[in-house]
């Protein structure tokens, strides 16, 4: 099997894009990427739309139809790819075996998603009904869940709730130096402890925003990639792995543990010859902060029960040893539904290539773990500087 | 295929673990008659789940079901959620709770009436007609039932 390359990417500033709806911004990702790796749009075969909720959200549906052909991308394959706060992962997965089946030598991934436009109440209430009627006639909603996880895990292994507000701190610090992030401003622990409280003992500054936006991918075999881009210069996709915890979240006997995180990063990790510690950069889906404790013990960066130390102790830093969401993660750079997985492995491409700006880290090795309800579904993959 | 200490049939009423049930209504709004059970479901290998899906974790069809609104069960964890999606009354509490069937830990989530609850607090399921005010959010009214239990620290 061919190694399958990313040889091109892009990425719409995320925010409250006022005027703009689904199929611009997934347009002006898709034409951006294409530009980028130098790809004329009747190249690209196959093309899959990561988003949860156009349809919810905007009374747009078909919107992979739509895309190709604003991009004049005719007769491209097309399909829609949802797996909710997941899709772009998802989407990730989907180009890559695309690809790597041989069923396509050319595949753009456009992820996108438009909310702002909905009040925050609404945009909650579209993203809790991935849940069971079990728990949606409860008013259940994904922040109540991090607060119940968040309880948990802070009284399980004696973390401070300080180490919360630190990871907040961290992502709004990482922000500030990236142009396509939501917020650029930087916080301290105190107004983090101050802000209102959300889902108890959670608060305002431990959630991503509510957002608008794109990005997209290019995916080739490596011998087509060698064509388009000079010098190698190009990241592969050496593992990659999916999987599904249950739709009741409080079934789970741990509810500290995302088993789909476990599980598809044992798969990406073996498919990639690669271990935790070989990992210099990773993306995490830091939709609340303890998201981030969850995600890098469950990847095996620290032990059970540890992982809240390392944004305090500087070591999750862009200057410690395993910078955590150096773009600022979907607490600072925004959570376009769709686009955040897409938008995870972009920053991984800008730094493995070296074109991160003041965002850079020295890097070998990247991993994005991309998770869809709370640890409902995730994709993981690890990716690398190419030849 | 039965487990081979688990009932092959039939409605598990369950026992009141703690407290007296008739001491305070378990009941908020509705006629309590008409009250369904809080229904999980029992597998071949002795597993029980709420909700009941139509195999178990062992991959086989329920055998039986267990009601828990007669049970008692202990607070897992608890949240109050000050921003709750429309339909919900703020603050909406919630808390995943335990209950012990037989020595089995079955899990469930759902409101509380207070939220003046701690971890380990012993609850009681208290029926109301109406968790959520159907069709003010997004999913289909008649797509689901909207009635339930809450959970209510034993005095």
């Amino acid at each position: 099997m061919e190694r399958v390359a990313i040889i091109g990417s892009s990425m719409t500033e995320f925010g409250a894009r006022e005027g703009e709806w689904i199929r611009g911004l997934l347009a002006q990702a898709g034409q951006a990427c294409l530009a980028d790796a130098g790809v004329d749009p009747d190249a690209v075969e196959h093309l899959y739309v990561s988003n949860m909720a156009s349809g919810e959200f905007e009374g747009q549906t078909g919107v992979p139809n739509a895309l190709a052909h604003d991009l004049s991308a005719l007769p491209a394959y097309t399909a829609r790819i949802d797996q909710t706060s997941a899709s772009g992962g998802a989407g990730v997965y989907a180009a890559w075996q695309s690809v790597a089946s041989g069923a396509s030598s050319m595949t753009l991934l456009v992820g996108g998603e438009k909310m702002t436009h909905r009040s925050t109440a609404e945009a909650t209430d579209v993203i809790a009904s991935l849940t069971h009627p079990v728990e949606y006639k409860h008013g259940v909603t994904l922040p109540s869940f991090a607060g119940l996880t968040a309880r948990l895990y802070l009284d399980e292994y004696d973390a401070p709730r300080e180490s919360l507000a630190e990871v907040a701190v961290k992502n709004h610090r990482n922000g500030v130096d990236n142009p396509h992030a939501q917020f650029r401003k930087e916080i301290t622990v105190e107004q983090a402890l101050d802000s209102p409280i959300v889902a108890d003992p959670l608060r305002l500054y431990d959630f991503c925003p509510i957002t608008d936006g794109s990005a997209a991918l290019l995916f080739a075999p490596e011998s087509v990639a060698r064509e388009y881009v000079p010098d190698d210069d190009y990241v592969v996709v050496t593992g990659i792995g999916g999987a599904t915890d249950t739709h009741v979240v409080h079934e789970r006997p741990d509810p500290t543990t995302m088993r789909g995180v476990v599980e598809s990063s044992e798969v990406a990790y073996e498919m990639a010859d690669r271990e935790p510690d070989d990992v210099d950069v990773a993306e995490l889906h830091d939709m609340f902060t303890i998201l981030e404790f969850l995600q890098s013990e469950d990847l095996g960066f620290f032990e059970k029960g540890e992982g809240w130390r390392a944004a305090g102790e500087g070591v999750t830093a862009r200057d410690g040893d395993l910078p955590i969401n150096t773009s600022g993660g979907l607490k600072s750079k925004g959570h376009p539904l769709g686009a955040s997985g897409v938008a995870q492995v972009y920053e991984l491409v800008a730094q493995l290539t070296g074109t991160a700006g003041p965002r850079q880290v020295e890097a070998d090795v990247g991993l994005a773990c991309n998770v869809g309800g709370f640890g409902n579904c995730v994709t993981t993959t690890v990716l690398e500087g190419g030849a | 295929m039965t487990g081979p200490d688990e009932p092959t049939d039939g409605t598990d009423g369950g026992s009141t673990a703690g407290g007296d049930p008739g001491a305070r209504s378990r009941t908020d709004g509705g006629d309590p008659a008409d009250r369904p059970p809080l229904e999980a479901a029992r597998y071949p290998d002795g597993s029980v789940t709420y909700p009941p899906h139509p195999v178990g974790p062992d991959g086989e069809a329920p055998v039986g079901t267990v009601d828990l609104s007669e049970r008692t069960a202990t607070v897992v964890t608890w949240t109050t959620s000050t921003a709750p999606p429309p339909g919900v009354p703020a603050p909406n509490h919630l808390a995943i709770v335990e209950f012990d069937v037989d020595g089995q830990p079955v899990r469930a989530l759902g409101q509380l009436t207070t939220g003046d609850v701690g971890v380990g607090d012993e609850v009681e399921p208290v029926y109301a007609a109406e968790l959520r005010e159907p069709g003010a959010g997004i999913r289909e009214p008649e797509s689901q039932d909207w009635d339930g239990y809450r959970f209510r620290p034993v005095e």
